[in-house]
C-alpha cells in the first residue's frame, strides 16, 4: 500500500518526506487469467493510435468526497489524453454506473463502448480528516487487473494523487516511467517588446497550481530546476547586474551564486544537484565554468576566444554538451566533464544552439536556425541521427520530460512594426514529432524547464 | 586613417562650443541610423522639454544623442565595427574627452533571430567591441562599463529586416557625471 503521510500540504512536493508503504494492493478479486497478449502501448513508434481508456469517476459516500472523486478522474483523464497515447472515452457513453472497487467490473459493458482499459477508484475519509484513495486499472478485454494501489493524503493533496495515479497507469501500459507528477518553471511575460516584463513562475505540468515567484521589477531569464531540491537556478538582472542566482521555491529565498567579475548566465544543475554549470563573460569572452554549491570552488572548463555557452551535463555527469561558435558559426560540441576531449557533433546546415542532454542519455535536444526558420530537433550524442520535430518562425529552448519522451519549448510569433501580434507560448511535443500541445499559461510564457519526477 | 578621423573629430570637439545640428551628427555617422535611433532611443536620461530651446545640457545623454550619436550598429551575428560605427565611436571618444567627468555604460544588444543564451554572449562581445574601440582612442577604461541585454531590449518592435538591423546595436549610455 502506498501511503502519503499527513505532512502533505497545499503544495506537496517532497515525496521522500512521505511515509511510503508500497505494496501492490492485492485484493483477491479472482480476475480471470487468460493467456493473452498484455495490454501495451509501444511509445517508441511514430504514430500510435491512442488507446481508448475509460476513467470512471472515483466513487465516495459523501458529497464532499464525491466531488474529489470526480476531480481526480478528470485530472487522470486529462493527463492521459494530453500524452497523445490515450483517448479517454466520454463518460456519457459509460454503461456500467455502479462500479465498485470491491467487485469485478462488468467487462462486457466496457467492451461495448470499446474501452480497452478501465480506471476506477474510491475516495474515503481517514480518521484525521485526510483522504484515502484506492484505484484499480483493468485490462478490459483480458478481464484482468493490471495494477491496484491505495494512497493516503490530506484532502488538498487530491490533485497530486491524481497525477501519481496517471503516472502509474502510463507506466503500467507503456512500460516507461511517467511524467505527470512534475512541475514546470518558466518565464511569464507581459507588456510591449521593448519594455517586456519577465517574471519567474512555476506550475504543475498541466498548468494547475500556477504561481509567480518574482514580481517583474527586474529581468529574469532561463530558469532550470534542481534535480534534487526545490530550487531553481536562473539569470537575474537584479541591480542591473546580470548574474546567476538560486531561488528556493519553498522559502522564496534568492541567493547570488558566487562573486564573478563578469556576467554569469546559462546555468544548469549537474545531475546530482551539487554543482551549477554556467557561462561567464569577461571582457567580451564567454567561457564555461562549474561551481560546487557546497565548497563554492569554481572551475573553468573551456579556454577559447569563441563563445562557449549553454552547457548541459549527460545524465551520468561524465560529459557536457555545449554551444560554441569556435568553428565560425554556432554548433554543438561535447567535452569530458573536466573540459578535455572537445568534439563537434553538429554538422548539418544552419546554426545549432541550446543543447540539452536527455535524462535517458540517448539524445541531445537542440534549437536549430536555418534559412530564417527555427527548428526543435534531436540527435544522438555522437551527432548522428538528427531529426527535426517542429519548425516555425521562432521556436526555441527545448526541455525534457523526466522520462525523456516529451519535449517542451516556446514559440514566439512575429510582430508588426507597432509591436502588435507578438505572443510567446509553451508547447510540448512527443519525441516522435507528433502530438504537439499548447501548455496553457495565464499570460505569455517562455524558457520552460521541466522538473524531475517528484521523489 | 583611424587616427586621422580621430584628430579631425577631436579638433571639431575642441572648436565646438556651439556644435549645431542633428543634421551634422546624422551625416557624420554616415547613415540614417543615428537619426532613426535618436527618435527611438530608450536610454535618454534627461530630456525635459524646457531645455529644448537652449539645446541639450552639455555632457548629458541628450547631448550625446543629438550631437554625437549614442549608438553603433552591427551586421547579423557579427561584433566587428564597420566604418560608420568607427566614425561614430571616434566622435564619442572625443566627446568623452571633452567631458572627463562623464562615465558611461555600453549596452550590447541583438536582434531576435538568435537563441537567448548565445545572444547574451554576443551582446557582451558587441558591448566590448565598442568599449575596446573607445579605449583605443584614449578613453580611460575605468570610465566605461559594459552590459549585455542580448535580445531582451529591442528598440524597433517589428519582426523584419529593418527592425532587426536597428536592434543589433551598441548603445553608449551616460551613467555618471552627466552635465552636472
Amino acid at each position: 500500500m502506498l501511503t502519503l503521510s499527513t505532512t502533505l500540504r497545499i503544495r506537496p512536493f517532497r515525496l521522500q518526506a512521505w511515509a511510503v508503504l508500497a505494496v501492490a494492493w492485492a485484493l483477491a478479486l479472482g480476475a480471470a487469467h487468460q493467456a493473452r497478449a498484455e495490454l501495451r502501448i509501444d511509445i517508441t513508434r511514430g504514430t500510435v493510435e491512442p488507446m481508448p481508456i475509460a476513467v470512471s469517476t472515483f466513487n465516495a459516500d459523501v458529497p464532499q468526497d464525491q466531488a474529489i472523486g470526480r476531480d481526480i478522474a478528470q485530472v487522470i483523464a486529462a493527463d492521459l489524453e494530453r500524452s497523445g497515447l490515450f483517448a479517454p472515452v466520454d463518460s456519457k457513453a459509460f454503461i456500467q454506473r455502479d462500479l465498485s472497487v470491491n467487485t469485478m467490473p462488468r467487462f462486457g459493458d466496457w467492451r461495448v463502448i470499446n474501452a480497452q482499459a478501465l480506471v476506477q477508484g474510491r475516495v474515503t475519509r481517514t480518521a484525521d480528516g485526510g483522504i484515502r484513495v484506492v484505484f484499480r486499472l483493468w485490462d478490459v478485454f483480458a478481464e484482468e487487473q493490471m495494477t491496484a494501489l491505495a494512497f493516503r493524503s490530506v484532502a488538498e493533496g487530491w490533485r497530486r494523487l491524481a497525477h501519481i495515479i496517471a503516472d502509474r497507469v502510463y507506466e503500467r501500459i507503456t512500460g516507461e516511467s511517467g511524467y505527470f507528477d512534475t512541475r514546470v518553471v518558466y518565464i511569464a511575460e507581459s507588456g510591449p517588446a521593448d519594455r517586456r516584463k519577465k517574471r519567474l513562475a512555476v506550475m504543475d505540468q498541466d498548468g494547475a497550481n500556477h504561481k509567480f515567484l518574482t514580481d517583474g521589477s527586474y529581468l529574469v531569464l532561463t530558469p532550470r530546476f534542481s534535480p534534487t531540491l526545490q530550487e531553481i537556478t536562473y539569470l537575474s538582472y537584479y541591480n542591473n547586474t546580470p548574474r546567476v542566482y538560486i531561488f528556493n521555491i519553498d522559502t522564496g529565498h534568492q541567493e547570488l551564486l558566487g562573486n564573478f567579475p563578469g556576467m554569469t548566465f546559462a546555468p544548469r544543475f549537474s545531475p546530482d544537484g551539487k554543482k551549477v554549470i554556467m557561462s561567464m563573460a569577461k571582457d567580451g569572452n564567454t567561457e564555461i565554468y562549474t561551481m560546487d554549491l557546497r565548497t563554492r570552488a569554481v572551475r573553468k572548463l573551456t579556454n577559447h576566444s569563441a563563445i562557449d555557452t549553454s552547457p548541459s551535463y549527460s545524465p551520468d555527469a561524465r560529459r557536457i554538451v555545449f554551444n560554441s561558435d569556435r568553428g565560425g558559426s554556432q554548433q554543438l560540441y561535447v567535452m569530458d566533464a573536466n573540459g578535455g576531449g572537445v568534439q563537434r557533433i553538429s554538422y548539418g546546415q544552419g546554426r545549432y544552439a541550446t543543447p540539452v542532454w536527455s535524462p535517458r542519455g540517448d539524445l541531445v535536444a537542440f534549437t536549430k536556425i536555418q534559412g530564417g526558420r527555427f527548428f526543435i530537433g534531436v540527435m544522438r550524442p555522437d551527432g548522428s541521427g538528427e531529426r527535426l520535430l517542429a519548425e516555425d518562425f521562432n521556436i526555441e529552448a527545448p526541455t525534457w520530460s523526466p522520462n525523456g519522451r516529451v519535449l517542451m519549448y516556446f514559440r514566439t510569433t512575429p510582430r508588426d512594426d507597432q509591436g502588435n501580434g507578438g505572443s510567446s507560448k509553451l508547447y510540448s511535443i512527443d519525441l516522435t514529432g507528433h502530438n504537439e500541445r499548447e501548455i496553457i499559461t495565464p499570460i505569455d510564457a517562455s524558457d520552460p524547464a521541466w522538473s524531475p519526477l517528484i521523489q | 586613417m583611424r587616427f586621422k578621423f580621430l584628430t579631425i573629430f577631436a579638433a571639431v570637439a575642441l572648436l565646438a562650443a556651439c556644435e549645431t545640428a542633428p543634421d551634422e551628427s546624422a551625416s557624420g555617422s554616415g547613415t540614417g541610423d543615428t537619426g532613426g535611433a535618436t527618435a527611438t532611443s530608450t536610454t535618454t536620461s534627461t530630456a525635459p522639454s524646457t531645455m529644448k530651446q537652449m539645446g541639450p545640457v552639455p555632457g548629458s545623454q541628450e547631448d550625446l544623442i543629438v550631437n554625437v550619436g549614442d549608438r553603433v550598429f552591427f551586421d547579423f551575428d557579427k561584433f566587428s565595427l564597420g566604418a560608420d560605427a568607427r566614425a561614430t565611436l571616434a566622435k564619442q571618444a572625443a566627446w568623452l574627452q571633452k567631458f572627463p567627468s562623464v562615465s558611461v555604460t555600453v549596452e550590447g544588444h541583438c536582434d531576435e533571430r538568435g537563441t537567448r543564451e548565445y545572444n547574451l554572449a554576443l551582446g557582451e562581445r558587441r558591448a566590448n567591441s565598442v568599449k575596446d574601440y573607445l579605449v583605443a582612442l584614449g578613453v580611460n577604461p575605468g570610465r566605461v562599463t559594459t552590459i549585455s541585454y542580448g535580445e531582451e531590449r529591442p528598440v524597433a518592435l517589428g519582426s523584419n529586416e529593418s527592425a532587426w538591423a536597428q536592434n543589433r546595436r551598441g548603445v553608449t549610455a551616460v551613467t555618471g557625471g552627466a552635465g552636472s
